[in-house]
């Protein structure tokens, strides 16, 4: 079973700088949620900014420790102003 | 990855328009990210689906092909364009139609 703090951390200190919100969707501690606000988002597609997040957790997504992580990424200048991806 | 592999994707992916790499079949999906990619691509027309259950060299290999950890993975006119997160919110925005049809980048 994995600890969000983990995830938190590897995604945190992969991306300096980023604010990092884990949630354990199931209680079952391998579906997560996870919000990340980085400046190193900015003019990247979202493919990039969620292969940014999945790169520090590659090897819990490929044993399937991680089974599930719903992403939500944003630039500071979207966390502002972006009212559809956090309601998607 | 074998070669015939890596053939086998991009044959998939140049003759149809909308691709899903899913967890079970269109009509069983086994996994609530797959149903909800689906959901979201079927308005829009004819999605062809591969589940990825059916054949663990399918679904490790198009990890690695994609650069992606996760299943579902979609391509929409050769191109990849995310997983159930993206595809969710480019649905919510009303931007699928545009990138099927290809109006959008």
């Amino acid at each position: 079973m994995l600890d969000p703090n983990e995830i938190r951390r590897r995604i945190a200190e992969s991306l300096p700088g980023s604010e990092v919100e884990v949630r354990d969707m199931t209680g079952t501690g391998d579906h997560f949620e996870a919000w990340v606000v980085s400046e190193t988002f900015a003019g990247k597609p979202m493919v990039e900014q969620h292969q940014l997040v999945y790169r520090p957790l590659r090897d819990l997504l490929q044993s399937g420790e991680l089974h599930a992580l719903a992403l939500k990424t944003f630039t500071p200048e979207q966390w502002r102003s972006d009212p559809v991806r956090k309601s998607t | 990855m074998r070669p015939e592999l890596k053939d086998r994707f991009d044959q998939e992916i140049r003759s149809n328009k909308v691709v899903l790499y899913m967890k079970g079949t269109a009509d069983f999906p086994r996994c609530g990210f797959s149903a909800a990619a689906l959901e979201a691509l079927r308005p829009f027309g004819r999605v062809y689906t591969v589940d990825v259950l059916a054949d663990s060299e399918v679904r490790e290999g198009i990890k690695e092909y994609s650069n992606w950890p996760t299943i579902p993975q979609v391509y929409i006119n050769g191109r990849f364009i995310g997983g159930s997160d993206i595809i969710r919110e480019l649905a919510a925005r009303g931007e699928l139609q545009d990138i099927i049809e290809g109006r959008a980048s």
